[in-house]
């Protein structure tokens, strides 16, 4: 089990910025989830870290050493590819037994480890097998234990169950997460899926543009959003935009632009400073909105536009003014809010955070 | 029941087959026929290859065409794998421009290329021989190596070298156990394409080689000219045999790399 730090990453290509100074501490036998759009610099860290990537500045440390001139077969790291990058011309067996047969470990021990490696994974039976003549889930489980067979200090995931379907996706989460906590490997893996990062990690990192722009439990960055990107990025948000109007003993009122007040705590805010305020579409409740009745503190009138029930929860879209907002009801009973309804959509005050646009 | 259209189609292709491998099947047999005015009735007779054993001259080039052809085989395979390698691998300068320029000599009819060649050689003071005629060969069977090999590499997995680099493989090892049986059977398959262009190859050779030492294909030309002897049959019953195998034995690898 190791540790690893990244201090200050900076890499460039040409004039692109793929890492922007990015400084992270992957603690022993986390699970470690780096979440961003495509190009935010998530995959240039995992292959610095791995190796591929020779960084412009700044340090890759294992267990508190240097790695930066270690090269990739000396680093004692493993990696699961996005497509597997399974050996082709090689069986199941054979593909999980490389990486002992390059350390020239004795027959009957590489026999031993391949054997336990293919039973944590579930494959005992197909050693025989290659890898094209098995399924997705099963080659995906090859490519998992080929990396951990070899008991490396980190264990690398390049977008691991992107190429899965939904249902093997969650089945396979559950299994990633069984055996990384089984084996304790500090695991660090890249994803721009944010519901696959929010169920995996016990950490998260949301890059945008070669930076960090929060880091923590996926819980707290979830409730708590620094930022407009990351409220945005990890989960669905509405962003209420208002101006400070008076504040005392930390608590706000807000004028919102769209009408109506909104109550809150803020720290920093001074009274007649504009304010971005992030609101999750699962806090909001709402109800028929009677004639003339005026909305109070953290409420607004709304006329719904849009109805998508999709089972288990029904998504409504409601013009408040000139922004439209979106919240989510479960299907506790049959829904009798049709489009075309005027409703008044409430809000505790706690669900709102500020955040940086 | 067939339609009538497929039992149509289905005569046709006998047709055909017929039409390429009659000549072919009746040569074979005259080579095993006692009369050397290929008179009927047919007569089985060994005694055209008994001749061919005591031909000095043919076998010579017999020879000559083999050890031309595996050296050729060996240059263009190593030259053409090398080549490709750099073409799918790496950018430099004027790489378009290098590619584009593999296909013309393909096209360009081998009397022209081999008039060129003589003259060339002629001109830089390569004298006519089995080194001119090998040089002639390599340089007409690289495009074939470097098309075939590069359609490898075209779907060659670079993700399975990092693979191999990240559970502990030096470059060294990941070259001998992954790199190189990927790519086998793409090199195998532009081995046997150079084999091929060599041994069969006639004009190249005919204008590059000196009197007295030649290929297999001119000296059955010379053969002919001075009277058309079974031998003949004989010698070209065993070409057949040889191309057929080596042809066989592309199309094999060819479907064993198409798998992957």
């Amino acid at each position: 089990m190791s540790e690893v730090n990244v201090i200050d990453a900076v890499k460039r290509y040409d004039s692109v910025v793929a890492l922007g100074g990015v400084s992270l501490r992957f603690a022993e036998g986390q699970l470690f989830g780096l979440l961003g759009p495509s190009g935010s610099g998530k995959t240039t860290l995992l292959r610095a870290i791995a190796g591929f990537v020779t960084l412009d500045r700044g340090r890759v440390l294992i267990d508190g050493q240097d790695i930066g001139g270690v090269p990739v077969h000396a680093r004692n790291i493993g990696m699961m590819f996005q497509n597997y990058a399974l050996f082709p011309h090689m069986s199941v067996a054979e593909n999980v037994a490389f990486g002992l047969e390059v350390r020239n470990l004795p027959k009957s021990e590489v026999q031993a480890r391949v054997k336990d490696a293919l039973g944590m994974v579930r494959l005992t039976g197909l050693e025989a097998r290659r890898p094209k003549q098995l399924s997705g889930g099963q080659q995906q489980r090859v490519a998992l234990a080929r990396a951990l067979v070899t008991r490396p200090k980190v264990l690398l995931l390049d977008e691991p169950l992107g190429a899965l379907d939904k249902h093997l996706r969650q089945e396979m989460q559950i299994e990633l997460r069984r055996i990384q906590r089984a084996v304790g490997i500090t695991t660090i893996f890249v994803t721009h899926d944010q519901e696959e990062a929010l169920t995996l990690s016990d950490r998260i990192a949301i890059f945008e543009a070669g930076k960090i722009v929060q880091e923590g439990p996926p819980m707290e960055v979830y409730e708590r959003p620094r930022s407009k990107f990351a409220a945005g990025f990890l989960g669905e948000a509405n962003f209420l935009t208002g101006r400070v109007e008076a504040i005392s003993g930390g608590c706000a009122t807000v004028a919102l632009d769209v009408g109506g007040q909104a109550q809150c705590a803020l720290e920093t805010a001074a009274a007649g400073q504009a304010v971005t305020l992030a609101l999750r579409p699962e806090k909001i409740g709402f109800a028929p909105a009677a004639a003339g009745e005026t909305p109070g503190p953290n409420q607004v009138r709304g006329r719904v536009t849009d109805v998508v029930f999709s089972g288990n929860s029904t998504t409504y879209r409601v013009a408040v003014g000139e922004q439209t907002m979106t919240l989510f009801r479960q299907n506790l009973t049959g829904s009798a809010i049709a489009p075309g309804a005027d409703v008044l959509l409430s809000w505790s005050g706690d669900h709102l955070v500020a955040v940086t646009p | 029941m067939q339609s009538l259209g497929a039992r149509l189609l289905t005569g046709y292709l006998w047709l055909v087959l017929l039409f390429l491998y009659v000549p072919i099947l009746v040569m074979a047999a005259m080579g095993f026929n006692a009369s050397p005015l290929y008179a009927l009735p047919f007569d089985f007779d060994l005694i055209w290859y008994r001749e061919l054993a005591g031909n000095a001259k043919l076998i010579n080039a017999g020879i000559n065409s083999v050890g031309i052809a595996v050296a050729n085989t060996l240059i263009a395979t190593a030259l053409g794998t090398m080549a490709a390698l750099a073409f799918a691998r790496y950018q430099f300068r004027g790489k378009t421009v290098l590619q584009l320029l593999l296909f013309p000599p393909v096209a360009i009819p081998w009397l022209v290329i081999g008039t060129a060649m003589l003259v060339f050689f002629y001109w830089i003071g390569i004298k006519r021989g089995l080194v001119a005629i090998l040089l002639g060969h390599v340089a007409l069977s690289l495009p074939y190596v470097i098309v075939v090999v590069g359609a490898r590499l075209a779907t060659f997995p670079r993700a399975v070298e990092e693979a191999a680099a990240t559970l502990g493989a030096t470059p060294w090892q990941t070259f001998r156990r992954i790199t190189a049986p990927i790519l086998a059977p793409g090199v195998i398959g532009g081995a046997l394409f150079a084999f091929a262009v060599s041994f069969d190859q006639f004009v190249i050779s005919y204008f590059l080689a000196p009197p007295g030492t030649t290929t297999l294909p001119v000296e059955i030309y010379g053969a002919i000219r001075k009277g058309f002897t079974p031998e003949i049959n004989a010698i070209s019953t065993i070409i057949i045999v040889v191309s057929m195998g080596v042809l066989l034995l592309t199309a094999r690898f060819y479907r064993f790399g198409g798998e992957k």
